[in-house]
């Protein structure tokens, strides 16, 4: 039997890896946009497990709202990711160092 | 039912509808050649919906069955947040004219952004929290990187997109935790799921979450290492607007998650807000001394601000409250004045930034080089100027709730930090002659420069009613 504390531990250990992957990766921007992504989607995972064990509709409601903004935040990345690119002709993470700090 | 809930967002339903129609008029219209309109447009509205918010009667509304509210703590927080942005358009439009950046992309984008602060401060549950957040947070990602041919400004950009996706990413873990533990989003209903004063594990882990990504939009420390390079990289009106509505609005957002969701848990979160506000306050203090940019100074100045600003809200109390928003709104007319002056600064038609420039503008300039002191002063909190006022209405109710070391501590970073605004007033009047440096100002900066210098002095006397409507601010967050 799948219990809740499964679903919670998965959505944990998703989390923790995109945590990881930012900042823990050190070759190009591309990824950091996929720990992002990772991040928001076990926050999914998270929700949609509380919304079935509570029976409460409102965490599926709460998914799509993050669903969609995770889309607008990826393009918005891709989007500055681009202009970047132009400026620098690289996407590595060592190269986004212009400013110290 | 629907129209009684359309009537109480209404204002951030016009604000929307106004940044989307504009958005088509000049996609559709003249582009760039409409820019210079839609800022005076924009600022416009911004000024009417301000005024529209702040005579919406003393009462409190919610919509959309509570996950809107709307009553004094809100309307305070809008009315400083638009004016304040309405003012750093104005006084933007100048200097991005002469760099060519004015754009008609960025009034848009700051009305967007000010919609999701709007519903930042008005928020009733997490989804509306979360959506607020990303409405403000996405237009500010656009705006940082709004240089497109700055490798500095890209590069601000795409640490604060990241960086920002991150805190984003931790909130939202802390708003999924709340609603499994507290079984709804409601603040409401987050508020009935204490007792004895402690929440339980879950709720409390969500809750360091939640606060950790809040933490994050205020730049306090440990979450403001994003604040230098993007102040540093972005173009200076831009900069602006960053050190002074989303400042506000997300202070706004932190104390009616903490008052509203988690307000019967006070001894939860009270000592991760003072350790944040120590922190912030030190690091602000220290780390601005060896900085030779200043907007990479101003950035660590508001880092220890904010720091201030959080002890407001760790003292946890009605007056604590009144005392932050009191501080808030302070610390954004000295950083309009402050901005107004930094974004003007040129050598031959290009933008300088480093301190020692300002060498000897005491003599070129006399009238502006005393309104910068005034201002100074005022950060630094030199009495008789209004930054001392509101240093001293956070020390005090630091002092009355039991933080007396944390007040102690404010008045010791107060002292170190003092250090370096005193510095630039003596380059200004004392220093070696720099290379030159011109202001050009047209008339909305030189206002916003000499009146917010002004008001550091005159305000004194009663504060311009700002202790009044905070105050009310205050009872009605914690009702």
């Amino acid at each position: 039997m799948v219990g809740l504390e499964h679903y919670l531990s998965l959505a944990a250990g998703l989390f923790v890896i995109g945590i990881f992957g930012l900042f823990l990766n050190r070759k190009n921007v591309i990824i950091l946009l996929m720990s992002v992504e990772l991040m928001l989607l076990s926050v999914n995972i998270n929700l949609i497990a509380f919304s079935r064990f509570l029976g409460d509709s409102v965490g599926q409601v709460f998914t799509l709202f993050v669903l969609t903004v995770a889309a607008a935040e990826a393009s918005i990345g891709l989007a500055i990711l681009v202009s970047f690119f132009r400026n620098r002709g690289s996407i590595d993470v060592e190269d986004v160092n212009v400013m110290k700090g | 039912m629907i129209s009684a809930d359309i009537h109480t967002i209404l204002p951030e339903i016009l604000l929307a509808a106004y940044a989307m129609a504009a958005l088509l008029a000049a996609v559709y219209g003249g582009k760039d050649r409409l820019a210079g309109a839609l800022t005076w447009a924009s600022a416009a509205v911004m000024a009417l919906l301000a005024v529209m918010v702040a005579s919406g009667g003393p009462g409190a509304a919610s919509a959309f069955g509570g996950s809107f509210v709307v009553d004094a703590y809100g309307r305070f927080a809008k009315v400083a947040v638009l004016l304040a942005a309405a003012l750093v358009l104005l006084m933007g439009q100048g200097p991005l004219e002469r760099r060519g950046l004015l754009r008609f992309e960025y009034p848009v984008l700051v009305a967007l952004s000010v919609v999701g602060m709007m519903v930042m401060v008005s928020a009733g549950d997490l989804m509306v929290l979360y959506m607020g957040l990303e409405l403000q947070s996405l237009a500010l990602y656009v705006v940082a990187a709004m240089n497109r041919n700055s490798e500095r400004s890209t590069e601000a950009g795409l640490k604060y997109f990241v960086l920002g996706a991150l805190s984003s990413g931790l909130l939202l873990y802390g708003a999924s935790l709340a609603y499994g533990y507290a079984g709804t989003t409601l603040f409401s209903g987050i508020l009935g799921a204490a007792n004895d004063g402690h929440v339980g594990l879950g709720l409390l882990v969500g809750l360091a979450f939640i606060i950790a990504g809040l933490t994050f939009k205020v730049s306090a420390v440990p979450f403001h290492m994003w604040t230098p390079d993007v102040y540093e990289g972005a173009p200076t009106p831009v900069t602006a607007f960053f050190a002074t509505a989303p400042k506000l609005a997300a202070m706004g957002l932190l104390g009616r998650v903490l008052f509203d969701a988690f307000g019967q848990a006070v001894g939860d979160w009270r000592q991760i807000i003072a350790l944040l506000s120590l922190l912030s306050m030190f690091l602000g203090a220290v780390a601005a001394i060896g900085q030779t940019n200043i907007k990479r100074l101003m950035a660590y100045s508001s880092i220890a601000h904010m720091g201030y600003a959080l002890m407001g809200l760790a003292a946890g109390s009605e007056q604590g409250v009144q005392a932050m928003l009191i501080y808030m709104a302070i610390y954004l007319t000295m950083n309009i004045g402050s901005f107004a002056f930094i974004m003007a600064m040129e050598r031959d038609g290009k933008p300088v930034t480093d301190i020692a420039s300002l060498g000897l503008y005491g003599k070129a300039e006399p009238l502006k080089a005393y309104a910068l002191l005034a201002l100074m002063f005022s950060l630094a909190g030199v009495p008789p100027f209004m930054g001392f006022f509101a240093k001293f209405a956070v020390l005090k109710v630091a002092m009355l709730s039991g933080l007396a070391w944390l007040a102690l501590a404010g008045v010791i970073a107060s002292v170190i930090g003092a250090f370096y605004y005193l510095r630039i007033v003596y380059i200004m009047f004392f220093g070696e002659e720099g290379e030159g440096l011109e202001t050009p100002m047209g008339p909305v900066a030189w206002l916003a420069l000499v009146g917010s210098a002004a008001v550091m002095l005159l305000g004194v006397v009663n504060m311009f009613g700002v202790e009044g409507a905070a105050a009310a601010a205050a009872q009605a967050l914690l009702r």
